[in-house]
């Protein structure tokens, strides 16, 4: 540990920062694209009828109970033997979370909007307002407030599990790390560092998720 | 007692035959399974009348009321409200909500918008009238009600009255042709039921048509017009209040009689 020359961080900074952009770029893509389908999916379970419901309860379900890296490798494994040709890590792996993060995002969704008592949306019917005009209007602003602490702490969960997308060789910011460690031969130094950056990240990501909390029970 | 002092002043006629029926329910049934919660009901509610319907719980009181505006759906008869089936499957039943108010035990303000906000918020996305048309006509029945001073407030920081209170404001903007109350005093802590009931009879005074399910018998006796009285299901009475209170015809209403009025 003597020996680890600080300015060796310095030169291998811009490679570690290629990692935290690819890191970065699947957390924000993966939040939309599991955003996107999760919300689709908590719809199908609440206003579908039984069959679309049944579907989407079947698709979260199957994949809440299967681990996140197996779903990132067979994805990466199967889909060019479907279709005949490779789709690269990236994209690979960012189907893979997006397909992942649905499921969890479209619970959280389905709770929040069950969260608010079935009286609000009689009230809002009652006045006159539509069924979509009395979701946009008073359910889902009401339950947005009370599922963002809770999708951003499962986007702070994501952005950890980023990490184990060096099952498909792509150079997020633990594998930087990890190779640059092995590479200098000084394993402590680096993974210490990428401790240091995971945890001030969540940390801080944490912390605002209190804050916001906080916000949301008084109003 | 204080509700004697809001006795109804306008003479009105006694509800003649010939003003026509805002609300027609005709033989309505609805049961969930066996289990029959309307029985070949009917009854109606004329232009400017106000109309209690009490009976003791699960008699299916609050189930006929939002009946009328849809809430709640039904297996076999008719209700007409304005010339308007509600069970019509042709028929544009948010248009009709928007036409008659509704007041809920539990207020159901919304808690994320604030008091005005409330009030607004039908009158812009339902009747397009312009924000400053929506507040202006918010803020006079905010005054009406006695909560002029509120209006920036959210539910949370009202007493339960004034957000009862609100929610009567809430329904009002929209000019409905008609008002449902459903138990509009039964989560109201005793000195906050007064205030509701002063801003309902004062309502029935201007001639407001209503329909209001409620266990305050000293409303039903001194504003009402006529009493309709529920028990399993069933209309067993329809009768003009002086007429209710000083002689029930059946035996259940004089029990319920007797054990209400007793409190």
């Amino acid at each position: 540990m003597s020996d680890f020359d600080p300015d060796l961080l310095k030169a291998v900074a811009p490679f570690l920062w290629d990692g935290l952009l690819t890191s970065f770029g699947l957390l924000l893509l993966a939040m939309a694209g599991g955003g996107l389908l999760g919300s689709l999916l908590a719809v199908m379970r609440i206003a579908g009828p039984r069959p679309i419901a049944a579907l989407a309860a079947g698709y979260v379900n199957g994949l809440r109970s299967v681990p996140l890296i197996m779903v990132i490798f067979w994805f990466y494994l199967l889909v060019p033997l479907v279709i005949g040709r490779a789709i690269g890590a990236f994209t690979s792996a960012l189907v893979a979370f997006v397909i992942f993060e649905a499921a969890y995002y479209a619970e959280i969704i389905r709770a929040g909007i069950q969260s608010v008592p079935k009286q609000q949306l009689a009230a809002a019917l009652a006045s006159g307002l539509g069924p979509l005009q009395a979701y946009r209007f008073v359910i889902l602003p009401q339950a947005v407030r009370k599922m963002l602490p809770i999708l951003l702490s499962q986007s702070i969960a994501l952005f950890q599990d980023t990490s184990l997308v060096y099952v498909v060789g792509l150079h997020d910011f633990m594998t930087a790390v990890s190779v640059t460690a092995n590479r200098e031969g000084h394993l402590v130094e680096f993974y210490l560092f990428a401790v240091a950056i995971y945890f001030t990240l969540c940390f801080a990501a944490s912390q605002s998720v209190q804050l916001l909390n906080r916000q949301s029970v008084s109003p | 007692m204080t509700i004697s002092a809001l006795r109804k002043a306008s003479p009105i006629a006694p509800a003649s035959v010939e003003r026509p029926a805002t609300i027609e329910i005709t033989r309505i049934s609805k049961s969930y399974g066996a289990l029959e919660v309307l029985n070949d009901c009917s009854m109606s509610i004329r232009k400017g009348e106000a109309v209690v319907v009490c009976g003791p719980s699960g008699s299916g009181k609050s189930t006929l009321l939002k009946c009328v505006n849809g809430l709640e759906t039904f297996q076999s008869g008719s209700i007409v409200v304005d010339g308007v089936s509600v069970g019509d499957r042709n028929t544009d039943l948010t248009r009709l909500r928007s036409r008659i108010g509704m007041v809920f035990q539990h207020f159901e303000l919304y808690p994320h918008l604030s008091v005005l906000e409330n009030i607004t918020l039908a009158q812009v996305k339902v009747l397009r009238r312009s924000k400053t048309e929506a507040s202006e006509k918010g803020m006079t029945l905010l005054r009406r009600v006695g909560l002029g001073d509120k209006a920036g407030c959210h539910p949370a920081q009202l007493s339960g009255g004034q957000q009862q209170r609100v929610a009567i404001a809430r329904a009002l903007a929209m000019d409905p042709i008609a008002m449902l109350f459903d138990e509009p005093t039964s989560a109201l802590d005793p000195e906050m039921i007064k205030d509701v009931l002063e801003v309902m009879t004062e309502l029935a005074r201007d001639g407001m048509t209503m329909m209001v399910v409620t266990h305050e018998m000293g409303f039903a006796r001194h504003v009402a017009d006529r009493v309709v009285f529920m028990d399993d299901g069933r209309i067993l009475e329809d009768a003009p209040s002086s007429v209710f209170f000083a002689q029930p015809s059946t035996e259940r209403a004089r029990i319920f009689l007797s054990k209400i009025l007793r409190q």
